[in-house]
């Protein structure tokens, strides 16, 4: 039986849908203590005084927990590899605050109504400080958010506390003010990008316990379970061999959980009381103390000749990481890096900027993690340049755009926080998914505008993305696999499944490769104690990378299982013909089956366990690329922008799992549409999150997300494991632009800060008009 | 105090608090199917079916449910299981933590509405959101398990 490039139900599904408990909440401890945390209502003040000694006494409070409780231990809570290229900015708990929501003190008691109680108790004597609520102003501002002395970077990212700068880069290829100089065609023009919510469906949860040998066990809904161990063991200075981080079923992600949030705190409360403790956010908290998008300001220039070749691309970024730096330098060069070499063929590109503090919520890891700002940014800015040379834009890209065996000097340039890795891309149809959307969205009949029933206007518009397949040289991953008596197997890897299926892709693979049924191919994953390390879900990595590692492993224990059955039937291993389940001589005359054999392995002969284990580190991250197409209608009476359709024609290699790709590309298409049309961040003048739950902050409904067509090219990169490049991020990339293009296409209106808003495209629809009736 | 609730077909007395919400007193009784997303009625994780309409006990008092019948997903094990496969055949479930909820709402939906269009459809799921499928696979899933067992 075929197990990849096939669609099968992901193997957790059915149990899910039937509320299984599997979930961290689902697991913890009944009689945990209740942890609640007291938050800061100043965007930025100094903790003069804190007594606790009231709330302590109450009946029922096991403990609280302030600043002077924990050894000045500076950490990041973003989980990336050690060591991090984020700056170690962060205390448990410090006696500064610095955005609305910044944790002041904890409370562990024995239900929630006593631990609300206590929390009120606590009293606090706050110096309040003027905060920095605009990222344009934060550079070099006389207050400066970051001014403790123990923190620092890693390695150089450009750190300036002192300036406000989390992280800075600059790099160029050629000279860009030479090229723009002697481009016929130059455009200069900047956008905007919001700070946008997670807004998984699992609000961020852990528990704590100290199991039967004295080791802290922690449940944990994370994408990065072994860089929790780590952090959690530097920032409470415990060892690392006692303790034990689960992840159970994740209910979603999306990179809000590729940072620390709940963990430091049920796991001093539990080392402290030595009983179990549990902490659920609320939605306000997820809102307003983990982790967004990082908002951007593009200052984009582009060079072109008259007949419509791009010469040069010159970008600043400047990026607001709200008041910590978790990600900062990563998702600003992404937005570069796998933004700036989809046009390879320019003389010179020049990118950089700045990554500031400011007193809001910080930002951290997110679906696209940079490249869809940036891509918000170009995509936009090409269509732009297009309307001034008056090309059609999708002739444009595909003079300009890479192709496959082609290559960019990027690649080698940028990294992730370091020097990247030169490549071709040795898998790329975008030619093909550029002119497969092109037709499925009817671009002939419809581009630019069809004028719609009465005060309605329909628009097309388009945009091209590339993201990456994990982190070379950096991020790796393993897989262990088990033989079992009757001849099943175990699959054990570090890989984290949040939802998006890699257990069962995983299981997929190394099924292919041992030629067994999936159902036989048991997985479990994600604890730090039992499985192999992997990096995590993260950077587009687990398809490409753990998925490498599983067909290292499965290729492994095919080769144990071949000198196994040699041995048995007593001939040479060239002489054995595996199918899966029979081993058999060429001639047939002598065979056992792989049941028989696992059984003898257990029982009676040569008894062994056979265990394969095998990892895997990317050598490049070769992108997956992809085409979006979107029909919009505006209501040029309102300005309300409705999606009608959105095309996607996605390379992302061979899928492993056509249905759980589908599901990746249409679920990641609704993130962007969210992003571009309805997520709207508002804070007040005091620096508070206005947008701060499901009725404040509006992410799509089933009633806005109506029609959407994805199609996979037939694509196969050699290195990946069966032709697979990774796909979980490329499909959140498009929607900005290709909907902003499409807006534009309609009505002639630009927006270039985000999210669309009705008034806003009903303000430039008032403005053209009054142009154009000054004309007359 | 205690309220008598009917569970899943059993009846049940559960002692309660009087502020309490009815997802906390399912929850602490073990019915782990019933999810905690938003505190405000915004999500649809929390869903339950209250004598067969949906209802949000993240902000339904549990005294207020006394005498009253109510289901959850542990309740409705085989049409869930039956849903489920829709849903994996459409590449339709990924997290699966809004996924109880939702399929008690398809199964009152079902029993209410014969036959619906795909408008009808979704204003009856509106209130279930879903962060990872982008609903259009769960719109295939619904349609296609409503064709096959009207």
């Amino acid at each position: 039986m075929k197990n990849v490039n096939r669609g099968l139900p992901s193997i957790d599904g059915k149990g899910l849908m039937m509320g299984k408990p599997a979930y961290t909440d689902d697991l913890a401890e009944p009689n945990s203590l209740i942890i609640k945390v007291l938050r800061s209502p100043h965007p930025f003040a100094k903790i003069k005084k804190i007594d606790t000694k009231i709330a302590s006494e109450v009946n029922g409070v096991e403990c609280v927990l302030t600043y002077k409780d924990f050894s000045r231990i500076p950490v990041t809570r973003a989980g990336q590899g050690y060591p991090e290229p984020s700056p170690h900015d962060k205390f448990v708990l410090d006696n500064y605050v610095r955005h609305i929501g910044d944790e002041v003190a904890i409370v562990a008691a024995v239900d929630l109504i006593t631990a609300q109680k206590a929390i009120k108790l606590i009293e606090v004597e706050y110096e309040v400080l003027e905060p920095i609520l605009d990222f344009e102003d934060a550079y070099n501002n006389k207050i400066i958010i970051h001014d403790e002395p123990e923190i620092h970077e890693m390695f150089p990212i450009g750190f300036e506390p002192k300036k406000n700068i989390a992280a800075a880069y600059d790099m160029h290829v050629g000279n860009v003010d030479e090229t723009l100089k002697n481009c016929d065609v130059v455009l200069e023009t900047s956008f905007y990008s919001q700070a946008q919510a997670h807004v998984m469906m699992e609000p961020h949860t852990a528990n704590a316990r100290i199991d039967c040998y004295g080791r802290l066990v922690i449940y944990s809904s994370t994408q990065t379970p072994y860089h929790v161990r780590r952090i959690i063991s530097q920032a409470l200075d415990y060892p690392l061999s006692k303790i034990r981080v689960i992840k159970p079923r994740v209910g979603g992600g999306f990179g809000g959980k590729q940072c620390i949030h709940g963990e430091f705190f049920v796991s001093a409360v539990t080392l402290r009381t030595g009983k179990p403790s549990k902490l659920v956010y609320t939605r306000k908290e997820v809102f307003e103390s983990s982790f967004s998008r990082h908002p951007m300001r593009f200052d984009v220039k582009l060079g072109a000749t008259k007949d419509g070749i791009l010469k040069g691309i010159d970008v600043n970024v400047l990026s607001d990481t709200g008041a910590y730096g978790e990600h900062a330098l990563t998702v600003f060069m992404v937005a570069g890096a796998k933004v700036l070499p989809l046009y390879n063929k320019v003389d010179s590109v020049r990118f950089g900027g700045k990554v500031v503090y400011t007193n809001h919520t910080p930002a951290g890891a997110f679906r696209g993690y940079g490249a869809i700002q940036g891509n918000y940014a170009l995509e936009s800015a090409i269509d732009m340049m297009c309307e001034k040379l008056v090309i059609d834009p999708i002739t444009f890209r595909e003079k300009n755009m890479i192709k496959e065996g082609e290559t960019s000097p990027i690649f080698k340039i940028m990294g992730e926080g370091t020097e990247g890795i030169e490549m071709s891309v040795e898998s790329c149809k975008l030619e093909y998914c550029v002119k497969r959307g092109r037709e499925l969205i009817n671009w002939k009949e419809k581009y630019p505008f069809v004028k719609g029933k009465s005060s309605k206007v329909r628009g097309v518009g388009m945009a091209i993305a590339m993201q990456g397949s994990g982190i070379p040289y950096i991020d790796m991953a393993s897989a262990m696999i088990k033989l079992n008596d009757d001849g099943f197997y175990n699959l054990i890897i570090g890989a984290t499944d949040i939802g998006q299926g890699s257990d069962t892709i995983l299981a997929q693979i190394a099924a292919e490769v041992l030629e067994t049924d999936l159902d036989k191919m048991i997985v479990y994953s994600s604890d730090t104690d039992l499985a192999p390390f992997d990096c995590g879900a993260y950077a587009s990595s687990t398809t490409y990378v753990s998925g490498n590692a599983v067909v290292k492993a499965a290729k492994n224990m095919r080769k144990m299982l071949i000198k196994e059955g040699a041995r048995s039937l007593g001939v040479k291993e060239e002489e054995i013909i595996f199918d899966g389940k029979l081993f058999q001589t060429e001639d047939e005359k002598k065979s056992i089956t792989l049941s028989d054999l696992s059984n003898h392995l257990f029982y009676s002969e040569d008894q062994q366990q056979l265990v394969a284990t095998n990892s895997y580190v990317g050598t490049k991250s070769p992108p997956p690329f992809m085409a979006g197409y979107v029909e919009v209608e505006v209501d040029t009476e309102t300005g309300v922008v409705k999606v009608l359709d959105y095309i996607a024609v996605v390379d992302c290699g061979t899928t492993i799992n056509p249905l759980l790709a589908l599901g990746q590309v249409e679920g990641a298409l609704a993130q962007g549409i969210g992003m571009t049309l309805y997520e709207e961040v508002l804070y007040n003048q005091r620096g508070g999150l206005i947008s701060n739950n499901l009725m404040t902050y509006r992410i799509p409904t089933r009633k806005e997300i109506t029609n959407m067509n994805v199609e996979f090219a037939d694509s196969y990169e050699e290195s990946g494991p069966y032709g697979a490049k990774s796909v979980g991020e490329i499909g959140i990339d498009t929607p900005p632009a290709a909907i902003c293009n499409a807006i534009y296409n309609a009505v002639g209106v630009r927006i270039q800060s985000l999210p669309v808003t009705a008034e806003n495209v009903l303000m430039g629809i008032l403005k053209n008009k009054e142009k154009r009736n000054e004309k007359q | 105090m205690k309220v008598q609730l009917t569970i899943n077909g059993y009846k049940k007395e559960i002692e309660v608090k009087p502020d309490e919400y009815l997802l906390d007193t399912l929850r602490n009784s073990n019915y782990l199917s019933v999810k905690r997303g938003c505190d405000s009625s915004s999500c649809g994780v929390c869903t339950v079916l209250l004598d067969g309409k949906p209802i949000a006990s993240c902000s339904y008092l549990s005294v207020k449910a006394e005498g009253h019948e109510i289901t959850t997903a542990e309740g409705i094990q085989k049409e869930a299981a039956q849903i489920s496969a829709y849903f994996g055949d459409e590449g339709a479930d990924q997290c699966g933590f809004c996924n109880p909820a939702l399929a008690l709402t398809i199964y009152a939906m079902k029993r209410e509405l014969s036959d619906p269009t795909d408008e009808e459809i979704r204003d009856y799921l509106v209130g279930n959101l879903c962060r990872c499928s982008g609903y259009v696979g769960q719109q295939r899933a619904i349609r296609a398990y409503l064709e096959d067992t009207l």
